[in-house]
């Protein structure tokens, strides 16, 4: 299982989720440069955090003209599996990897804290290891992360188990008070209608360390990372 | 074109200046040349008002790598082969015009120090300060400020750790906004501002040069200017993507081994950075001023010269190198040119179109070189005898219960925890991205001063920014000491080590004696603080000029930046842990509440002496809670500053979701730690809201008591023990003052309402 992390210009959490998976689950990583064109035979695409290209258009919006997008389009189309952060999520938004976009936060400011999620159900490679009902304490760092997607898209999505992390208090209550940013339902990262496709807002490199006093991410990692040993077994 | 002494003093020269350059020309300098010294000689650039009371600034240390004042940045020595880098930096005056862009710029500013040294920014602080939050100009400065300070932050991509925001009447024209970056770096691998190798190429990288930020410009002759004054910026625009990308172009020409020196464009832009290093090793260099990649066309020599425009780097390289760094440059997609080359003899020349139009020898123009340098009058102003007159007993003390001319110590405490200056900055730090690069360690686990993690080490790098200068305006030598002080007590109060600091020295006219006075009296009181802890002073910045004509200066505001290291297993934190656990203020008590927010807010007096504060017994103070954290015997540590003892409390039993049952019954004594007998006769808000100096809560295990007490023994440090961790209610004296979930809604949100 090799994974890659793409670096667009701008990009700012790459180093963190590098970090994460070379370092903490002993992956093998590498990085892919945003002119390039060649996925180096990685199995897994990460899309990290930041502020590509400056994001000073919408979010994501000039990323998804780099020439590595259009190789990660035609891996996804192939069934890879593609996961993308923050900026990451907008830049899948944008491509059309992922249905809906992320809007400006409902407070139209930019808010890092942080915030509970839990997943939604278990029946996907992106929430197998977190346990039912568990409220996982990640941050978030965005000025564009509300989620919206029309109401028929919407329906589908949930119809399809396509919401895989809705915002949620310490006590895995998904309630209105709980939502940072006036996202949709609550939402906080989904996948693609396939499956392979995965995006989220928090961040859960930023939760992945004893350093750091919270490790909650790890059990989103653990679910890429260890169901991909099983799932090629 | 000639020029004339007229000409000299619209730029902001003085007339024995304008002797001084013709005396080093040997002749008249021309307007271009005249230009470049009216930046060089600028008190932003020369220090030439501060620069002898700078160097009386303790600035040796056996861990500095850098000499103060001589790099872009302060390089501290912290083991394990690494060197922190750090600098902090005022953005003053472009943010009370501007206040997006000002503070945008001033991140960006401070964070091209550090890169330009070699090193990784890892963390940025902030020190702001604004006038009245209910005046709409004062909100929409604080807004613009946050949002500019995190737009820029975010963007490029550095947590923003820690830091600090006060209100007061007297920032109100000027508030003042201070920007501390700190990087980490391998000993050995720093670049250096200089340039040497006659011949060697001199690049000009990041973006293009406009006509942003020339500052000599609105003063410069009609002649030279009509048709072009109008449309200059006095403000530069900040641009964190391109910030981004030259770090990390600039990070990747470090290890091809070419960099012979860089330097970024900052304050005078292409005129300070060729200068100043060319002085450095005494070459001289050639700069081809056409070369420069422009945003339009028809820009001046002296317009390209003092352009101020954003995220510019210059590099000297060794000959060979070009095609190496410009394949770099091309990766990420960033604008250069070779603009000149490294010459013999120390004299930079600039060229335009082959024309020579500037030939100035490089040393006359630095600081240390022949920039001018004044020793200013000063006088103690009217103000500090009044001071002196301020009469406690005339204030009514606060109690239980209303009457008797007493406040109630429920209703001050509940006005205090909901004051702007005490309530949590949760609405500005919540704007930026604290946790990038997932190093900062306090996220999860607050403590008084910030935790960066070092990764690949067991330790981490402690930071904090602090200053009261209402206590530096009462007293600035006192104040001065005690900023030092308090910077150092968060680092030890966090389980670490004060290594050393910067500061960022923010007051009014130096021409003004009373304002030079202070001026004085603050660098004083630091030196000797500095000297006591040990933590030199690696560099910073002046600020001079805070003050408008329609007002008074600011308070005198020297703010210090200090950086700690600790060993991980010391990491001590100031949230109340456990039911049950026992507090303790350690620290001695005094009938004081001078330069209180409590007696500024509650009483509304405005002028008082400066908190009690002993520098011996500070430090005795420190090493009691160093020995206290290394000996493992207490839980949490937080140090009494505005609002006092009870807001002490308060933020440890809100960080850690609990409450307190304290008395105020008089268990210390001057002289023992023990004798409950001979205690003093202690107010009531003194003890509660006194912000008397060097005062420590503690908490500790119940079972961990005798040791403790044992350990205290053994410093001369009083104790008191103040009573217990509760569940989440708030007791003194037996008196219930309601639940600290009523507290930390008010103080959470207070800021937040106040801006609405």
């Amino acid at each position: 299982m090799k994974f890659g992390v793409v670096i667009f210009p701008g990009s700012n959490c790459d180093d963190d989720m590098l970090h994460v998976l070379g370092d903490t689950y002993s992956k093998p990583v590498t990085k892919l440069w945003h002119k390039d064109r060649d996925l180096q035979g990685c199995d897994f695409i990460v899309l990290p955090g930041g502020f590509s290209f400056g994001d000073y258009l919408r979010s994501g919006a000039l990323a998804r003209y780099s020439p590595i997008m259009e190789e990660v389009i035609d891996f996804a189309a192939n069934g890879g599996f593609v996961m993308g952060v923050c900026n990451g999520f907008q830049i899948l938004c944008e491509s059309g990897l992922l249905p809906g976009a992320l809007l400006r936060n409902e407070n139209r400011l930019f808010q890092c804290e942080n915030v509970h999620i839990k997943a939604e159900h278990a029946n996907s490679r992106f929430t197998a290891h977190v346990p039912a009902g568990k409220a996982l304490k990640i941050p978030i760092a965005h000025g564009e992360g509300r989620y919206h997607a029309d109401a028929a898209t919407l329906n589908a999505m949930n119809k399809n188990g396509q919401i895989l992390y809705r915002y949620c208090n310490e006590n895995g209550e998904v309630t209105p008070k709980a939502n940072p940013n006036g996202s949709l339902e609550n939402i906080a990262g989904v996948c693609n209608e396939a499956g392979n496709v995965f995006g989220m807002m928090p961040h859960p490199e930023r939760a992945a360390s004893e350093d750091l006093s919270n490790t909650d991410g790890r059990y989103i990692f653990d679910s890429l990372v260890y169901l991909g040993v099983i799932m090629e077994k | 074109m000639p020029t004339t002494v007229e000409t000299a003093q619209e730029l902001g020269l003085r007339p024995e200046e304008f002797e001084k350059i013709k005396e080093i020309l040997g002749r008249v300098p021309n307007f271009c040349e005249l230009s470049v010294y009216s930046v060089m000689w600028s008190e932003h650039c020369s220090y030439k008002n501060s620069i002898i009371w700078l160097k009386t600034l303790p600035r040796e240390s056996d861990k500095m790598l850098a000499k103060a004042g001589e790099e872009n940045a302060g390089l501290i020595d912290i083991g394990d082969g690494l060197a922190c880098c750090f600098k902090i930096e005022s953005h003053n005056h472009p943010s009370a015009l501007e206040p997006y862009q000002g503070a945008a710029t001033g991140v960006g500013g401070i964070n091209r120090d550090i890169f330009s040294m070699g090193a990784r920014p890892i963390a940025q602080l902030n020190s702001l300060r604004f006038g009245n939050l209910k005046n709409d100009r004062t909100k929409w400065l604080v807004k613009g400020v946050v949002k500019g300070i995190g737009d820029y932050g975010n963007a490029f991509g550095i947590p923003t750790v820690g830091g600090e925001v006060y209100f007061d009447d007297c920032y109100e024209i000027n508030p003042l906004v201070n920007a501390m970056s700190v990087g980490i770096v391998e000993v050995g691998k720093t670049l250096s501002a200089t340039s040497t190798g006659v011949g060697n190429p001199v690049y000009i990288f990041g973006s293009s040069t406009g006509k942003d930020g020339i500052h000599g410009a609105a003063f410069a002759s009609k002649d030279i200017t009509e048709d072009s004054a109008k449309d200059l910026p006095s403000v530069q625009v900040g641009d964190p993507f391109w910030e981004k990308l030259i770090m990390e172009a600039t990070l990747e020409l470090i290890p091809t081994g070419g960099v012979i020196g860089l330097q970024d464009m900052g304050a005078a832009g292409i005129t300070c950075s060729t200068s100043e290093m060319s002085a450095k090793d005494g070459f001289g260099m050639d700069v081809w001023l056409d070369k420069v990649p422009m945003r339009q066309p028809g820009m001046k020599d002296w317009e390209i010269l003092l352009s101020e425009s954003q995220e510019r780097m210059l590099v000297v390289m060794e000959k060979g190198f070009e095609k190496k760094f410009e394949q770099i440059f091309e990766k990420w997609d960033l604008t250069y040119a070779q603009i000149g080359e490294v010459t013999e003899g120390g004299n930079v020349r600039y060229f335009m179109n082959g024309e020579l139009v500037g030939d100035i020898p490089a040393e006359s123009l630095a600081l240390g070189g022949g920039a001018p340098v004044y020793k200013r009058e000063y006088a103690e102003p009217a103000y500090v005898k009044e001071i002196a007159m301020f009469d406690m007993a005339a204030i009514a003390d606060s109690g239980w219960g209303e009457g008797r001319g007493k406040l109630e110590v429920g209703s001050v405490a509940r006005q205090l925890a909901a004051h702007p200056n005490i309530a949590s900055k949760r609405w500005v730090y919540r704007q930026y991205d604290s946790m990038v690069g997932t190093l900062n360690q306090s996220t999860n686990k607050p403590s008084d001063a910030a935790v960066v993690k070092l990764r690949g080490t067991d330790k981490s790098l402690l930071m904090t920014v602090d200053c009261n200068s209402r206590y530096v305006y009462a007293n600035p030598e006192q104040g001065a000491a005690i900023a030092v002080s308090e910077a150092a007590r968060n680092i030890v109060c966090s389980g670490g080590e004060p290594l050393g600091v910067t500061n960022c020295l923010n007051f009014g006219n130096p021409y003004n004696p009373g304002v030079y006075w202070q001026f004085v009296g603050a660098i004083n009181g630091m030196g000797k603080a500095c000297k006591k802890f040990g933590t030199p002073v690696t560099g910073g910045n002046v600020s001079f000029y805070n003050q408008s004509s329609d007002n008074d200066a600011v308070f005198p505001t020297p703010t210090i930046g200090m950086v700690g290291i600790m060993e991980s297993d010391n990491c001590m934190t100031l949230d109340f842990k456990n039911e049950g656990d026992l507090i303790y203020l350690l620290g001695h008590q005094k009938n004081d509440i001078a330069s209180s927010q409590y007696l500024v807010s509650v009483h509304g007096v405005q002028q008082s002496p400066c908190p009690y504060f002993d520098l011996e017994e500070e430090y005795s103070l420190q090493q009691a809670v160093k020995s206290l954290i290394q000996n493992k015997q207490i839980l949490s540590a937080h140090d009494c500053s505005e609002g006092g003892l009870f807001i002490a409390l308060l933020e440890s039993a809100m960080a850690g979701g609990k409450g307190f049952d304290a008395s105020t019954k008089l268990r210390m004594t001057e002289d023992g730690i023990w004798n409950m007998e001979n205690g003093i006769q202690m107010r009531k808000d003194s003890f509660l809201f006194g912000e008397a100096q060097s005062r420590v809560v503690v908490s500790i295990s119940p079972n961990q008591k005798e040791a403790f007490e044992a350990e205290m023994r053994e410093h001369d440090v009083p104790c008191v023990s103040l009573g217990s961790v509760t569940t989440g209610n708030i007791s003194i004296d037996g008196n219930e003052m309601g639940e600290v979930e009523e507290y930390s809604n008010s103080y959470e949100t207070a800021l937040e309402t106040a801006l609405a």
